[in-house]
């Protein structure tokens, strides 16, 4: 028996949501009292044996060229696999792009219940209760997996990785792999940004900065503490930014430790892409902007004047 | 060329999310109820985009759930598809939602099964990842961009920080969202049309379900914004760095 935690990677290199995952799986197994093993599919540079720092015990790295670039299919049926051979009964995913694209179709192929979107652990008095988001962030479900085995997905930074101590044993797993049906083109990626979904920081501008020449603003306080930059869909709809920026219910859904919003009114349906951030910032001209109900820290003010004071004060914070 | 899409409901955008019996149902009185946003404006819309291109392309919507969704499924017919089919099964669990449609799915033997990204009820994101295990079928997920060159597809998948692009022959299934296509209105021709066009009612296939809601929660009320005065900003960036600890 064991908890076996699939680490995604991004060119080689574990992603921050695996690490989360890993330290959530670890403390799950050490709730049921068995042992967190994780599993990774394709290349790696990265140090495999570190994973032990976050809990797991033993990792087994699928290596083989033909899951050098990700593909759901194959990836769900090596990890299928892996969970047969060391009789995982709880397998956990981040639910981030690949996470959605695997668990799925480990979930039908094992007949084993999906949680999509966990935030916390489960809880196992009575049966196998996790809770996950729904409505778009506006509420919870607890969802009760009822087949022998569970899938969770983990929602990004729901749950802070611990590093402690330890090194995992590494061990070649060898698994019986079909060529896969999809064949990977390109892969673009937007040079010199911190992608939004892994963002702890995020700034945000809406329509109420007139016009894209106004995103210095953004983009400078951005810079200054690290964070990734957002915007409104009515923004990203007036092609102001563009629109993998978009957050909300129809665009991303993020949760970040700092959502910092600049005339954003703060619509139902920007909220609900939003509301799981931990603390939310906003500035907005109007006292009445709904978005200051959901605030935790807010200014009433011209986001013109107030915002060339917020990045100085920065400068000189950062300076000191 | 023959199109599966998945049409799912969902309470509209702007509904009070409330919950009854004890906290196990969802509130639905005097609840809209409007096609779920991913399957409309994206899935549907960029199969409608190829049926342009291609006329003998023939589109299906399949819907799981009970005779109340039938005007929801009226409205994508009046968008544009060929027909309809209901599955008559209400559900909350995806696996079985998953084994109703791929029951459909095997019986039409279609060549692209479109889903949306997720519904924005149950945010789920995994009745696609299913139904393509189940047809044992490839999957594309979070698909931004879609065409078809014969019967080899061209994709484009959101990644972090960029996107994917991929080439698979078909069948096969695509999640969708944003980028895909452009919302549309129906015109009174389609919903004139859409009144005559077939909307086929099937009993479920058997399906045990792997998971069960047992119960629904709202988050905690925050405790209310602390309001800064805009002559002191500098104030705000105090704590936000000494409060919140957060940079
Ligand atoms: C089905 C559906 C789905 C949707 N999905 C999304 C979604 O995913 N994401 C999303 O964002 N929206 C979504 N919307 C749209 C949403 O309802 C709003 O229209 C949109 O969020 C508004 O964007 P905004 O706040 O930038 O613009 P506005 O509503 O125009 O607000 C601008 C704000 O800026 C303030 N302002 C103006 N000037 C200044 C200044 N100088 N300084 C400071 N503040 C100023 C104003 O007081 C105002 O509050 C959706 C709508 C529907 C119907
Ligand atoms: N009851 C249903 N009937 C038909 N299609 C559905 C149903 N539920 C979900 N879908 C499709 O599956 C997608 C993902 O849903 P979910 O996995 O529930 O987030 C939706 O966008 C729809 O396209």
């Amino acid at each position: 028996m064991s908890v076996l935690i699939y680490i995604d990677q991004a060119e080689g290199q574990i992603k921050k949501s695996s690490f989360e995952a890993a330290s959530y799986g670890a403390r799950l197994a050490e709730q049921t009292s068995t042992q967190a093993e994780a599993v990774v599919v394709g290349n790696s540079s990265a140090d495999l044996s570190m994973l032990g720092k976050y809990g797991i015990k033993k990792v087994h790295h699928v290596n083989n060229e033909m899951l050098n670039h990700f593909d759901a299919q194959t990836y769900t049926r090596v990890i299928g696999q892996v969970t047969e051979a060391c009789q995982a009964t709880v397998v956990v995913l981040s639910n981030n792009v690949n996470g959605k694209a695997i668990a799925p179709g480990l979930s039908a192929r094992l007949k084993a219940g999906l949680v999509a979107g966990a935030v916390s652990l489960p809880d196992t008095s009575n049966g196998f209760v996790v809770k996950k988001g729904v409505f778009s962030g506006k509420a919870f479900a607890n969802v009760n997996v009822l087949s022998p085995i569970k899938i969770i997905g983990l929602t990004p930074n729901a749950f802070s990785p611990v590093a402690g101590e330890g090194t995992a044993e590494v061990v070649a797993f060898n698994a019986s792999i079909d060529a896969p049906r999809v064949k990977h083109l390109a892969t673009n990626k937007v040079q010199g940004q911190i992608p939004l979904s892994e963002a702890e920081l995020v700034i945000s501008g809406g329509r109420g900065l007139k016009g894209s020449e106004n995103w210095g603003m953004i983009e400078e306080l951005a810079g200054l503490i690290g964070a990734a930059t957002a915007c409104s869909r009515a923004v990203a709809d007036a092609h102001w930014r563009p629109h993998h920026e978009h957050v909300g219910q129809t665009g991303g859904s993020i949760a970040p430790n700092l959502y910092f919003a600049v005339g954003i009114s703060g619509a139902i349906q920007h909220l609900a892409g939003v509301n799981r951030s931990k603390v939310i910032v906003v500035i907005n001209k109007d006292p009445e902007a709904p978005f200051f109900k959901a605030a935790d820290y807010g200014i009433v003010g011209d986001a013109f004047e107030v915002m060339p004071k917020v990045i100085d004060a920065v400068k000189k914070l950062k300076g000191a | 060329m023959k199109i599966l899409v998945c049409i799912s409901k969902t309470p509209d955008t702007t509904a009070k999310i409330a919950f009854v019996d004890n906290n196990t149902k969802f509130a639905a009185d005097g609840v809209q109820w409007i096609i779920n946003p991913y399957d409309e404006w994206y899935a549907l819309v960029r199969a409608i985009e190829l049926k342009e291109k291609d006329p003998a392309t023939v589109i299906h919507l399949v819907n799981v759930g009970g005779a109340d969704t039938e005007p929801i499924i009226r409205k994508a017919l009046a968008l544009g598809g060929d027909e309809a089919i209901r599955v008559n099964f209400d559900s909350q669990d995806s696996f079985s939602i998953a084994s109703q449609i791929a029951a459909i799915a095997k019986d039409g033997a279609y060549d692209l099964i479109l889903t949306g990204k997720e519904t924005l009820d149950f945010n789920g994101a995994s009745i696609g990842g299913m139904l393509a295990e189940l047809l044992d079928i490839p999957f594309i997920s979070l698909a931004t961009k879609l065409d078809l060159n014969g019967t080899i597809a061209t994709v484009s998948r959101e990644i972090e920080g960029g996107e994917e692009v991929a080439e698979a022959a078909l069948p096969l299934v695509v999640s969708c969202q944003k980028g895909m296509a452009e919302q549309r209105i129906p015109n009174m021709k389609g919903i004139m049309g859409a009144r005559t066009k077939p909307l086929k009612v099937v009993e479920p296939v058997a399906a045990d379900p792997l998971t069960a809601i047992v119960g629904f929660e709202l988050p905690p009320a925050k405790a209310g914004v602390k309001l800064v005065s805009a002559d002191q900003p500098e104030e705000l960036v105090r704590l936000l760095h000494e409060e919140a600890k957060l940079f």
